[in-house]
């Protein structure tokens, strides 16, 4: 269950930082990305898959988290 | 001659890592690579932040040496505790050439070393009472000190003392912080654990119940600027000419109560990502402060970061960094008319810490100069995700390089100019390679901004084009 801190990069992308892995990645596709509901699948640009517990109502960014590999 | 083309800089390390016996090759193979522009991620080509292998010539520091080198050691106010043997802090004393105002030894610290020079009876028996009695002392005899930071040596962790312990009664008496860091040199694999040891203990005993402030619309804090040479300060102009208001230096000339006033800043401003992306990230969550990444080396990449800053500001901004750009554009064409011809074309490697492999190429180019080789001392693969784009497709990229390594890339290529540190200066030297320490400029400095180009382009010129290098071969050897 890494942490992971997600934020908005300059551009307005999304982007998840998993620090035990210096990884700084655009996040390519989220499940649920309402304003009611927000989280689920997480996918990066690299493939990777995570999953985040949905948070209601939506977070505001940046937001710490832990999330789960699927 | 031109660089080498990629299949010469793969044949190149080929060659490098034939000596190696089969496990170390292995492992040296996936920290050499040639820069590709078809990659997004870097850490399909190169593996960085990795132990160094025993039995190779790494060139890097520990972790006491981020923490108390680079992060601590330049908040000038504060006096910062070699805790251990006398020889971590002394053999470093003030060699990082973090400028700073003040009076020394009255308000100001920088440049002394305070230690509490363990002894064999200390390691067995503990080291706390004697700790305490040296905050003791320190209060004492400089009681203008605005705080006190406790940074660990390696013995510290092994015999287990509670510094922290004594820290929180020796601050109870003396009525001001003191901050222990648990910054032991054994603890991660280079120094840049203890960036992020440093990082932690500022968000965990100096922001720690600090709320978001008031902030003025244009507050802003510069983070991760030590200094060198006068770095912040050339940096630091600039902003203020296009109207912003720099509440904070991070950490270079910078005070205790500069760090406890960035909460209320409308932006963090952040030079070397490597030592201080960690506070700006913790700022980010705690107080919603943005943070962007600057790069002030040359004057290209200075006139694109001024108008990325101005971008999140309103007009007023915008247009001061428009005027600050064509004012400083004279200077610019003066500096580039008079090096540019002696220096275009030459060709420079760099083998630098953890953000000028990738910042200084931009002012290279400016010169005319190519990097035709970089790579970093601890730099991470965030690092080098940053850098696969300021570099040329093709560039040798190396990380924790070996001496050995170096010394056959530099052979090969023979580049005009190498930037690296003082491990490697003389060695280099001896081989006849112009060579400019860039860890510390050399002496010089700053570098930062455009007044920085100028003594940049200067320091270049003078080392490349310097007539030494033509006298290194005997007049009898020199044949006809
Ligand atoms: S590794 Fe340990 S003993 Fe060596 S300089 Fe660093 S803190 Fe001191």
């Amino acid at each position: 269950m890494p942490l992971v801190m997600l934020r908005k990069d300059s551009e307005g992308r999304l982007i998840c930082y998993v620090p035990k892995k210096d990884l700084e990645a655009r996040v390519t596709a989220l499940e649920h990305d309402g304003e009611e509901l927000w989280g689920g699948r997480l996918t990066l640009e690299d493939g990777e898959s995570w999953y985040l517990e949905p948070i209601s109502p939506r977070p505001g960014l940046p937001f710490e988290a832990r999330v789960k590999r699927i | 001659m031109s660089a080498l083309t990629r299949a010469e800089a793969e044949g190149l390390i080929q060659e490098v890592l034939e000596v190696y016996p089969e496990a170390a090759k292995q492992d040296r193979a996936r920290h050499l690579a040639v820069n590709d522009h078809a990659l997004e991620r870097s850490k399909k080509c190169i593996t960085a932040n990795r132990k160094s292998l025993p039995g190779v010539m790494t060139a890097r520091g520990c972790a006491y040496a981020g923490s108390k080198g680079v992060v601590w050691g330049p908040i000038k106010d504060m006096i910062h505790v070699s805790h251990g043997p006398v020889g971590c802090g002394q053999y470093s004393r003030a060699g990082r050439r973090n400028y700073y105002v003040g009076f020394t030894g009255v308000n100001t610290f920088g440049t002394m070393n305070f230690t509490s020079d363990f002894q064999e009876k200390d390691v067995v028996f503990g080291g706390d009472k004697k700790l305490a009695k040296v905050l003791a002392e320190i209060e004492a005899l400089f009681p203008v000190n605005k705080g006190i930071s406790v940074q660990s040596e390696c013995p510290i962790g092994l015999i287990g003392d509670d510094i922290e312990a004594v820290a929180r009664k020796s601050s109870a008496e003396i009525g001001k912080p003191v901050i222990p860091v648990r910054c032991e040199g054994f603890r991660g694999v280079s120094q840049s654990l203890g960036h992020h040891i440093a990082n932690d203990s500022i968000r965990d005993w100096v922001l720690e119940g600090v709320t978001r402030g008031e902030s003025g619309p244009y507050d802003v804090a510069i983070i991760g600027d030590y200094n060198i040479g006068g770095d912040a300060w050339s940096s630091r102009i600039l902003l203020e000419e296009m109207g912003l208001n720099v509440v904070a230096q991070w950490s270079g000339d910078g005070t205790l109560a500069e760090l406890k006033r960035t909460p209320q800043v409308r932006m963090n401003l952040l030079h070397c990502y490597r030592s201080m992306n960690y506070i700006s990230r913790h700022m980010e969550t705690k107080y919603g402060i943005p943070w962007l990444e600057y790069n002030f080396f040359g004057p290209t990449k200075i006139a694109e970061s001024l108008r990325q800053i101005a971008s999140h500001f309103d007009d007023h901004i915008k247009e001061g960094a428009e005027r600050v750009i064509a004012r400083y554009q004279p200077l610019v064409d003066a500096i580039n008319d008079k090096y540019r011809p002696r220096l275009n074309g030459k060709r420079v490697m760099l083998y630098v810490g953890g953000l000028r492999p990738r910042h200084v190429v931009g002012a290279y180019e400016d010169l005319g100069m190519e990097v035709v080789g970089a790579g970093y001392e601890f730099g991470h693969n965030d690092d080098y995700d940053r850098t696969l784009k300021e570099l040329g497709d093709a560039t040798l990229l190396y990380d924790d390089v070996t001496g050995y390594e170096m010394e056959k890339f530099v052979e090969r290529i023979r580049p005009d100019l190498i930037g690296a540190g003082i491990k490697e200066k003389y060695g280099f030297q001896k081989m006849g390679i112009p060579f400019r320490q860039m860890h510390s400029w050399d002496y010089s400095g700053p570098y930062h901004g455009y007044d920085g180009y100028a003594i940049f382009a200067r320091d270049m010129d003078m080392t490349v084009n310097n007539p030494c290098w033509q006298k290194l071969r005997a007049p009898w050897k020199k044949g006809a």
